[in-house]
């Protein structure tokens, strides 16, 4: 007994490291979501979250389902694998009610997005630099985005 | 593009890690290698140190409390790190490391300290008075237990800490090694001498550290410095120091034998843009200096005065050479492209999140909690209020 009296401190010591684990059990019992790695390393419910959020992105068929004349020049084109809302924005809203008008997309920032000229771009993907190639001018003066090839007849 | 030579992917351009990733394994590299001077004392009976064995704890505990900050600092949301405990994930090697820190802070460290001075914790718990006597009596656990036979249990545990705290710094630092080394994807890091080659720069690191504040305290403090003590360490350091660079020119060696696809881009860019920080700074000024300057001392008989001064200048430049190496490791490893036919820059920042100042205030701030340490737990022999257990006094 006189063992466990002198060594009562490191009995205390343990005491504390219990009492900090079971603090630790018991404040992550609480801040652990109970959906937690029910299908993997995240919250389970977060799947439903995040499928019950609104959609923004029409996509490209409702777009084609009015617009079919515009899916027929694109289809003919360069741009034929562009996504229609890659370029014009998610259009969900225009979808549900045609009479809100999405605007245009501004040109001047957007084709360079993709065609300024970068050495990461591989070499045979069309790419300028903006300022010698048009000098200002909008590139669809002469490009038409749906099928930007020239000799298809320029901008409409 | 400024900065860029060659060819560079785009996500390559600017550097990921920082400063602070720099700082994260140089200041746990000062722990580990600080709990091992300590071990020496406790574990392997090398009593010319005991002046440093408690300095060289409270240093280790500074440093450790300083450690994750840069990690915090260069992640941003510091709340999020707990997640690590709350949700382990035990196939990230970054997540685990938060258990390892945790198992050094809590089950080795603290404890250790927590068992050596408990003596003079129940000591003091008794002789001041205000915050501070509450500090030391909720400290004291509520046990005023100083008998012989207590004190010598807390002797014996505190050795089974010690010995079980030598693989656990090493597993610390090793485990810092081991998160560069492992990543296959880059040739400056993936190495299995690096958990080892850390291991041992840590000790380096910490045994210079350690040294360096002994004699710099001694003095404020305008007390003489025991000769004997800082030759023994710095004989320790010397020896560490020679295995140190033996396994980094083992590597070096390794590597141009080997000579990988990577071999022409790594050695370029040793040539050019690590050439001061590399070959001049870790090779020349902050590993050979040193060793030849501590050589020295091995072999001549210099006066005390010299000694001090050489000591002086080679710890400071041991520290320097291993501040180096870890920059070199960190930022060498992002100066390349995947490609190998293309380096970026790195530009340091100067007052944001992850710039110079910060890692300035990182580096003081761990003095400063030593500062505190060392004033509510003088590590000076001669405060010390327990009386040596009549089993060690025999020994």
């Amino acid at each position: 007994m006189k063992l466990f009296k002198d060594a009562g401190h490191l009995f205390r010591l343990a005491g504390v490291f219990l009492l900090g684990t079971l603090s630790f059990l018991a404040i992550r019992a609480f801040v652990v979501p109970h959906s937690f790695g029910q299908y993997g390393h995240y919250r389970g419910a977060a799947i439903a979250e995040i499928a019950a959020h609104p959609v923004h992105f029409a996509g490209h068929q409702t777009c084609e389902t009015c617009h079919s004349d515009i899916a027929q020049t694109k289809s003919a084109g360069k741009h034929a694998q562009v996504n229609c809302e890659a370029c014009h924005g998610p259009l969900a809203k225009h979808a549900d009610d045609p009479s809100i008008d999405p605007g245009k997309p501004d040109v001047a920032v957007l084709c360079v997005r993709c065609h300024s000229a970068s050495a990461a771009r591989p070499k045979d993907f069309p790419q300028v630099d903006a300022d010698q190639h048009s000098g200002g001018i909008p590139c669809t003066t002469c490009h038409q985005p749906h099928n930007p090839v020239i000799a298809a007849g320029g901008a409409k | 593009m400024p900065g860029v030579e060659g060819f560079m992917y785009p996500n390559e351009i600017s550097l990921y890690w920082s400063v602070l990733i720099v700082l994260y394994p140089f200041i746990t590299g000062l722990v580990a290698g600080a709990f091992i001077l300590a071990s020496l004392e406790r574990v392997f009976r090398v009593e010319a140190v005991r002046p440093t064995y408690r300095l060289a704890l409270l240093t280790a505990l500074a440093f450790l409390l300083v450690a994750p900050l840069p990690l915090q600092l260069h992640l941003g949301h510091p709340e999020r790190s707990l997640e690590m405990y709350m949700t382990p994930h035990r196939t990230s090697a970054m997540a685990m490391f938060g258990f390892v820190y945790l198992w050094y802070l809590m089950a080795v460290l603290t404890v250790e300290i927590w068992l050596d001075y408990r003596a003079d914790i129940v000591a003091l718990s008794n002789s001041t008075t205000g915050w501070r006597r509450w500090l030391y009596r909720i400290l004291t656990l509520g046990s005023q237990n100083v008998s012989e036979r207590a004190l010598h249990i807390d002797e014996r545990v505190g050795w089974l800490i010690t010995l079980i705290g030598i693989p656990s710094a090493f597993l610390l630092h090793g485990y810092v090694g081991f998160i560069f080394g492992s990543i296959k994807a880059n040739p400056w890091w993936s190495s299995p001498l690096m958990p080892v080659v850390f291991i041992f720069s840590a000790m380096v690191s910490g045994i210079a550290a350690v040294m360096l504040l002994y004699m710099v305290l001694m003095r404020l403090r305008r007390q003489p410095i025991d000769m004997s003590c800082v030759d023994t360490i710095a004989q320790y350091l010397l020896y560490i120091f020679i295995i140190d660079f033996s396994l980094e020119m083992l590597d070096l060696i390794h590597r141009i034998y080997e000579a990988d696809e990577s071999f022409r881009s790594l050695d370029f860019m040793v040539h050019t843009r690590l050439w001061l920080s590399q070959v001049v700074l870790q090779i020349c000024i902050g590993t050979l200096t040193p060793i030849l300057l501590l050589f020295l001392v091995q072999v001549t008989k210099l006066s005390v005065p010299v000694r001090k001064r050489i000591y002086v200048v080679s710890g400071s430049l041991a520290l320097i050479g291993i501040f180096a190496m870890r920059w070199n490791v960190v930022i060498g490893g992002q100066l390349f492209s995947k490609s190998f036919l293309g380096y970026t820059t790195y530009k340091m920042a100067l007052a944001t999140r992850e710039g110079l100042l910060v890692s300035i205030a990182l580096t003081i701030l761990p003095l400063v909690i030593l500062w505190v340490l060392v004033k509510l737990l003088p590590p000076w022999p001669e405060k010390r209020h327990a009386p040596l257990p009549a089993a060690l006094a025999a020994d």
